[in-house]
This record gives C-alpha cells, sequence and structure tokens, in this order.
C-alpha cells in the first residue's frame, strides 16, 4: 500500500482519501470498488445497448428480407462501404458479423460484466461488511482488460472482412476458414478481444473469491451471507475454472489462424474445391467440446447472480425472511459443480457416440433439480408475505415465472431424443432468450432500481419505473414467445433471409409456412421492446439530478449490510467496521420489538 | 482505509489475502493446462501417425534439472527471508533467475533446431519425392516464397538429409554424408519443423510456448522482488517474505508443469 493511503487510514476519516486524489485518480483509474463496480455497469449497459442494436437490424432484414434498412441502411453503407451493405440492404456475410458479434457482446460484454462485475463489485463488499476488495488495484486492472477487450471487440467491425461472422460459438473449421482473403480477420480479433475478456474475468473471480473468503466482516459467518453474496460467489467460481479451456482453444483457434497449424482441421478438408493444404490431423469436435466446457457454465454464471438479486429484493418487499435458504445455498452449491459436466447436450448431433450422449442427457436432467429448488423457494417466499409492489419488486417478480418458462422449455432440450428434433431451431432460440432477457435482465434492471438510491443518494420514478416494467414484460413475451412456434415447426435459426426461400417453394409444410409469417411481428415486438427502455434511460439520467433524494441511508427498510453504510458510501464504505450478530433476512420475526433487524443491529 | 489481512494470516482462515489468491489464480492455470494437455491426449488418440523422438531427450533431461534445481533455490531463497539472513536471500534468488534464463536460453536452442530442420517435397522426373534435413548454411524458416522472392531469388538449396529419410524418425543432427542439391523450380514443398509442419508439433509449440512465456513472466517477478522490489525488505519485511513466498507459489506451478511436459513431449 502506497504511503497516501497509510497517510487516509491514519486520518481515521474514508472520505478524506477522495479528496486528496486526482479526478483522474477518483472517477477514471480507480481503485475504489464502488467507482469500478459503477465503469463496469455503464460499460455494459451501453454493450448491451449496442447488442440490442445489432439484433434490431438483424430483424428487419428478417422481416423484410432483401429491402434496405431506412435511415440505418444509409448509415451502415457510409460506414461499412458497399460490400457489407449494398444500398443499404444487410448482406449476408453482414448478417452473419451482427449474429455472432450480437452474441459475443450479450453474452460477454453486457450481461456478465453488468450482473458479475458491476453488481458483484459494488454489493458484495458492502454486503458483507469489507473497507474494500482484497485487491484493489488488481480490481482495476480487470475493469481496464474488459474495456481492452471492448474496444477490440469494436474495432473489428471496422477491418477489411468486417467482425466474425462464425457465431459466438465460433466452431472450427469454419471459423478459422472464414475469411481465407485476410490474415488478421474479424475472427483473430474475436480471439484476441477473447483473452483480454477472459483475463478481466480471471482477475475479477480471483478478488472475489479472496475478498468473500478472507474480508468478511466480524460475526458474518457463512450461513449469514446474504444470498446474494453466495451467488456471486459460486459464479467467481465457475468463471475462475470454466474460462481457461476457452483460452486454451482460443490459443490454438490462434495458431491455426496466424501460425497455419491444423489443431482443429482435419485431413481431408476440401475449402472452395480445391484440398486445404495445412497438415491437418486435427479434430473440430476438440473446439467444441473445450467451447462448451466454458460455455455452458458460463450460462450459470449469466443467472445465478440474478437470482441473488431477486433473491435480496423478494426477502425485502415480502417483508419476511426468504424460505429455505440453506437450501438455496446448497442448491447454488450444486449448481455450480453439476455445470461443469453437462456440456457436451449441446452436441447431441455432432455424432460423438450415443453412451456419452446418455451420461449428459443424465447430468443435464440432474442439474435441473436444484434449478427447480430455488425457483421454488423463491415462489414459496412470497407466501404470507405482505408484498409491497414496488419497481424492484416488480421485476423481481416477473423474473420467476420468465425464468420458468425459461428453464421448462430447455427440458426437452436436455433430453437427446427430442434434441435432435429441435437442435438449431428458433425453439432453441426462444429457450435461452427466456432465461437471459426476461431472466436475467429483468433481474438486473430490478437490481438497478433497488440499488440506485445507494450508490446515487436519490430514488428513481416509480411511475415511469413501472410503465418501463409493463411495456418491457409484455414486449418481452411477444418478441420471444412466439420463437417457440416457429421452432416446434422447424424453422432453422441462421436463415439470412429467415425461411422466405423455404416459403416460395411449392412442397413447404403448412405449419412453417404460417410460422414464417411471424417474422414481421417478431420484428416489430422487438424494435417496441426498444422504445420500453426509452423511459427507462430517461429515468435513469433525469433521477441522478431530480429524482427524490433518498429518506435515509436504508430507504427500503432492508437488513443487509449495504445499507448500514453513508449515502453514498465514501472511499473505505464503513464509519466504523460494522459487527454481525444475526442473519440475513430478519424481517417481522415472531415475538421481535422491531419490524426489522437490521444484521448489525446488536442482539 | 485499511484492507485487513494483507500481512498477517486471518485467524480463522490461517491465510493472508495474497496467498488465498495465488492458490486461486494457480487453480485456474491448472484449468488451462489441463485443458491442453486433455486436447494432447484427444489429437493423439484421434491421429493415424503420431511422431515419436522428435525431440533430444539428453537436452531435455537438462532443461528438467535446470528448472528443478531452480525450484530449491526459490525455496532456499524464501527460507533464508524467514531466518532473517537477506544475504543468502540475494544469493539464492539470484541462482532462481539465472537458472531461469539458462532454461530460456535452451529452450530457444531447441526452437532453433526445429525452425532450421525442412521437410522438402521436389519432383525428380516423372517421380515426386520426400525428404526431411538441414538446409545448407542453416537457414532458418525459409519457405517456397522465400525462394521465389522476386528481390533475391535462390535457384537451388543443398540439403543435408536426415540418415533414416522419408520418416520422421530422426532429429539427431547426423547428417547423411551424401548432400542432395535440388534446382528450386522442382520444389512442390518446403517447410520447417513448425506448427504448421505437424499436429504434434502444433501441440509441442504451444504447450511449450505457453510454458515459457510463464517462466518468463514469473523470471521477471522474481527478478523485481530480487533486485528493486528488495528495498521492501528493510521498510516491511514481513510483507517482502510474503510476497517472495507467493512468487515462489507461482515458480513451483511452473516447473510443475514442466514435470508433466517434459515425459509427454519428449518420452512418450
Amino acid at each position: 500500500m502506497s504511503n497516501s493511503s497509510h497517510a487516509a487510514a491514519d486520518s481515521g476519516a474514508g472520505h478524506d482519501h477522495g479528496d486528496q486524489l486526482s479526478i483522474w485518480r477518483r472517477y477514471i483509474f480507480s481503485t475504489d470498488h464502488k467507482v469500478i463496480g459503477v465503469q463496469y455497469g455503464i460499460t455494459a449497459l451501453l454493450f448491451l445497448f449496442f447488442g440490442y442494436g445489432l439484433m434490431a437490424m438483424m430483424r428487419w432484414q428478417l422481416a423484410y428480407p432483401g429491402k434496405p434498412i431506412p435511415v440505418i441502411g444509409e448509415l451502415l453503407l457510409r460506414v461499412l462501404g458497399p460490400d457489407m451493405a449494398d444500398k443499404g440492404i444487410v448482406t449476408p456475410d453482414l448478417y452473419n458479423s451482427f449474429g455472432a458479434m450480437h452474441g459475443t457482446i450479450m453474452v460477454f460484454l453486457a450481461i456478465v460484466p453488468l450482473a458479475f462485475a458491476a453488481f458483484g463489485n459494488y454489493v458484495v463488499p458492502l454486503q458483507i461488511g469489507a473497507p474494500d476488495m482484497a485487491f484493489p488495484r488488481i480490481n482495476m486492472a480487470s475493469y481496464w482488460a474488459y474495456f481492452v477487450g471492448g474496444v477490440v471487440m469494436l474495432v473489428s467491425f471496422f477491418i477489411p472482412g468486417g467482425a466474425a461472422k462464425s457465431g459466438w460459438t465460433s466452431y472450427s473449421p469454419l471459423a478459422t476458414l472464414a475469411d481465407p482473403g485476410h490474415r488478421f480477420d474479424g475472427q483473430t480479433f474475436w480471439i484476441i478481444g477473447m483473452v483480454f475478456l477472459i483475463t478481466s474475468s480471471l482477475l475479477g473471480s480471483v478478488n472475489f473469491i479472496a475478498t468473500i473468503v478472507q474480508l468478511r466482516a466480524k460475526g458474518m459467518s457463512w450461513m449469514r451471507l446474504p444470498f446474494f453474496v453466495w451467488a456471486q460467489f459460486v459464479t467467481a467460481f465457475l468463471l475462475l475454472l470454466a474460462f481457461p479451456p476457452l483460452e486454451a482453444a482460443a490459443i490454438m483457434q490462434f495458431m491455426d489462424k496466424v501460425f497455419g497449424s491444423s489443431f482443429f482441421l482435419p485431413s481431408g478438408l476440401v475449402v472452395g474445391g480445391t484440398p486445404f493444404s495445412g497438415s491437418g490431423g486435427g479434430s473440430p469436435l476438440l473446439w467444441q467440446h473445450l467451447f462448451w466446457f466454458l460455455a455452458h457454465p458460463e450460462v450459470y454464471v449469466l443467472i445465478l447472480p440474478g437470482m441473488g438479486i431477486v433473491a435480496e429484493i423478494i426477502a425485502n418487499n415480502t417483508r419476511k425472511p426468504l424460505f429455505g435458504y440453506k437450501s438455496l445455498v446448497y442448491s447454488a452449491l450444486a449448481i455450480g459443480f453439476l455445470s461443469f459436466i453437462v456440456w457436451a447436450h449441446h452436441m447431441y448431433l455432432t455424432g460423438m457416440g450415443t453412451k456419452i450422449s446418455t451420461f449428459f442427457q443424465t447430468t443435464t436432467m440432474m442439474i435441473s433439480i436444484p434449478s427447480v429448488i430455488i425457483l421454488t423457494t423463491m415462489f414459496v417466499s412470497l407466501w404470507g408475505g405482505s408484498i409491497r409492489f414496488t419497481t424492484p419488486m416488480l421485476f423481481a417478480l416477473a423474473f420467476l415465472p420468465m425464468f420458468g418458462i425459461g428453464g421448462l422449455t430447455g427440458l426437452p432440450l436436455g433430453l437427446n431424443a427430442t434434441d435432435i428434433d429441435l437442435h438449431d431451431t428458433y425453439y432453441v432460440i426462444g429457450h435461452f432468450h427466456y432465461i437471459v432477457a426476461p431472466g436475467t435482465i429483468f433481474a438486473l434492471f430490478a437490481g438497478i432500481y433497488h440499488w440506485y438510491p445507494k450508490v446515487t443518494g436519490r430514488m428513481m420514478n416509480e411511475f415511469w419505473g413501472k410503465v418501463h416494467f409493463a411495456l418491457s414484460l409484455v414486449f418481452m413475451n411477444l418478441v420471444f414467445m412466439p420463437m417457440f412456434i416457429q421452432g416446434l415447426e422447424g424453422m432453422h435459426r441462421r436463415m439470412y433471409d429467415g425461411g422466405a426461400s423455404y416459403a416460395a417453394s411449392p412442397d413447404v409444410a403448412y405449419g412453417l409456412s404460417l410460422a414464417l409469417k411471424l417474422n414481421v411481428a417478431i420484428s416489430h415486438a422487438a424494435w417496441f421492446l426498444g422504445l420500453a427502455q426509452v423511459p427507462f434511460i430517461i429515468n435513469f439520467f433525469v433521477s441522478l439530478f431530480r429524482g427524490k433524494p433518498a429518506p435515509s441511508d436504508n430507504p427500503w427498510a432492508a437488513t443487509t449490510l449495504e445499507w448500514a453504510t453513508p449515502t453514498p458510501p465514501p472511499h473505505g464504505n464503513f464509519v466504523h467496521p460494522p459487527v454481525v450478530h444475526r442473519g440475513p433476512y430478519e424481517y417481522n420475526l415472531p415475538g421481535a420489538a422491531v419490524e426489522f433487524c437490521p444484521q448489525n443491529q446488536p442482539l | 482505509m485499511e484492507i485487513p489481512y494483507t500481512v498477517e494470516p486471518r485467524p480463522d482462515t490461517g491465510l493472508f489475502n495474497a496467498k488465498v489468491g495465488i492458490w486461486l489464480f494457480l487453480a485456474s492455470e491448472v484449468m488451462l493446462f489441463g485443458a491442453l494437455f486433455s486436447s494432447y491426449i484427444m489429437l493423439r488418440v484421434g491421429s493415424d501417425v503420431w511422431p515419436h523422438g522428435m525431440l533430444n531427450v539428453p537436452i531435455g533431461t537438462l532443461n528438467t534439472i535446470v528448472l528443478i534445481t531452480s525450484s530449491i533455490t526459490v525455496v532456499m531463497a524464501w527460507a533464508s527471508l524467514k531466518l532473517k539472513a537477506f544475504g543468502k536471500f540475494k544469493l539464492y534468488q539470484g541462482c532462481t533467475v539465472l537458472l531461469a534464463m539458462t532454461f530460456v536460453i535452451i529452450k530457444s536452442y531447441e526452437y532453433h533446431d526445429k525452425f532450421t530442420h525442412y521437410f522438402v517435397r521436389y519432383s525428380a522426373g516423372s517421380e515426386v519425392k520426400e525428404l526431411t534435413g538441414h538446409i545448407e548454411g542453416s537457414p532458418m524458416n525459409w519457405t517456397l516464397a522465400t525462394l521465389n522472392n522476386p528481390t533475391r531469388p535462390i535457384s537451388e538449396i543443398r540439403i543435408h538429409p536426415d540418415v533414416a529419410s522419408g520418416e520422421h524418425g530422426h532429429d539427431s543432427g547426423a547428417a547423411h554424408p551424401e548432400v542432395i542439391t535440388v534446382p528450386t523450380k522442382q520444389i512442390k514443398k518446403l517447410e520447417s519443423f513448425g506448427p504448421w509442419h505437424l499436429t504434434y508439433l502444433a501441440i509441442y509449440f504451444t504447450l511449450t510456448g505457453l510454458h515459457a512465456l510463464h517462466v518468463i513472466g514469473g523470471a521477471l517477478v522474481i527478478g523485481y522482488f530480487w533486485g528493486p522490489g528488495s528495498r521492501m525488505w528493510y521498510s516491511d519485511p514481513e510483507r517482502f517474505t510474503n510476497r517472495v513466498e507467493v512468487a515462489g507459489l507461482f515458480w513451483h506451478f511452473v516447473d510443475l508443469v514442466w514435470i508433466f511436459l517434459f515425459p509427454v513431449l519428449y518420452l512418450l
């Protein structure tokens, strides 16, 4: 630790420290976990918006194939040139780029940084009563590695040949040979960007686990941790252990692309009519194993922090303890463990063999058990509560059925026999978007409305919050529910023209021909979903200056430690190091004199 | 603001923060190298032919001894600090850095050996011949494009073929007495034994290259604590000792990876 921070510690008042630092050190290159959390949050929200924009343009092409996008098409033509957006029409290459980058950006640059890094950074040290993360400078490095990774991904849109176009899964040999004209093509940028993002997540997850293990306040035993902290703890382990295999795979794909090795290129490969000149002997299946070894735990990285946020908000707004806190904790741990042995259920159609399929089918059915336990305990927690229907609570409540739909529609995909029919259809898209979009994103909105007063000292507007909620709920379902129908009718998920060429064929199935007509409705719903976020964006910024000041440090009358800090919390967080005397959710306990007991209130 | 347990261990876990951090980091590293070793297994099991004996075992053994010795000196350096013998720490840790550099030098010699070893396919009359060997003058990493470089074209190459020509079996450097001259216009394919030549070499370069990066990174950190970073011994000796211990844990991991790499790539 530097001398200046020693001096600050000696002076006794944490926030003096902030005043000694330059604006650069305070807001840009800050080591304060709260500033880093807000940096992560804002960057990730911008990427969320950008990722949505890519999809909105793809939806135009699906609804009106081959027609130029109004207004934006002209802009695309000017920025990306006629190779990519001839006459303002989304070309197949551009469509593939947008698709690959929509997935990549949403998963690695928007949801995970928002759910894990932003909320985790801001809330976890406060909830465990710590002055900061265990390694503040590593924390800063984590954010900047993420930032560089994001910049690399964005730059890749403008290089010759455009951004990666082989799906967020980047399957080889397709990804390796996608752009033979350019050695450093979009896929190479994708790999380099991913290495930065993996580094960022490594630094972050080490920091989170070390912080939760080492810096819990006096009396904060493991079973007194708020469930949100548990969720982040398990998430950090998933990131720590699942990401390195993808890094290994990325290194090998980089070797294939730049140094001409053949890790993922089999013998006898023919590219564009000519035999591939490399040494061959590689395994395309190897890439898929390594990729999904990350990407399935990644699914739980996307959902666990959301579950944590929802649990906090449900306990706070039902004014009663969570039902089955320990079941929640053990279920989260079980999910963490099982998520490492289910990955190949994404690969039933690769021909890896029925025995392996059976194994992964079994583990996949097993992992649904703890997921159902978590959802059930949250539903049961509502029973008998005097529910406050605040904006964060509405989002948290909507999370439950939305995640339920997403989870239950996953079962046919986890079963080998049914997956063969549904694989790579719009059904899959509907399924995982129900988990992540109306699931996790609703949880994230809930978290933003819930912790906004702690971060800024002002409340967000309740009325516009409820407008935002109602519109989002309606349009989310209008976007994703019809996709199940399209998928069940057999519509493939990667058709550039939205299936128009199928519809033109004389012997197209009658159901499919009807399902294809849903494309226009879905696209409109998707664009209205974007408009539905306008109240949120305005509310978010206006409330910074005009919002009702938070009536106290604890406006929601909550029990967890983050509400025991000054608002907004100064550098170093707590005025006095807190001592924990009780569990996280002591609301309306029988025989208690008060309605709720904060964790740091002495017995 | 002071972050607790940066130096003294937390009573219930018995660890200071950085020790938790480094063990977690190493867990992640195990997964990284574990994935590459798993890939090695999958590629080897799925391959038709897997070359054997392409690497020089005595040199590999020497490098193994170098790294194991450095593992000993890194422990002795830490133990010296625990015994308050700063001079001995300087001596041992200096040895660690020197041994790390020795390892990297030996490794680059081995790499050089691969990039000057060639595979050539050429037409001789009506038949197509293939041979492996060294080009006279030991040029590094030539390809057909190098020979056909319009500004500096090379009309023919003189090859010292390997003793067991046609197999990739030998890398002893012992050349056949007879030198074969091949005109450039007859050459169909010319490539050195880099990662592009064989999947075995691809995994060899990837694994050892990643490991070498770890050796260099570790040597930089240890070198920093040996040099400018060692001033902390006078201001905060306990914290400095912790730092040396944590760097040492990383170093042991790097050694351990090599202990797996050596048999997997050189012997099996």
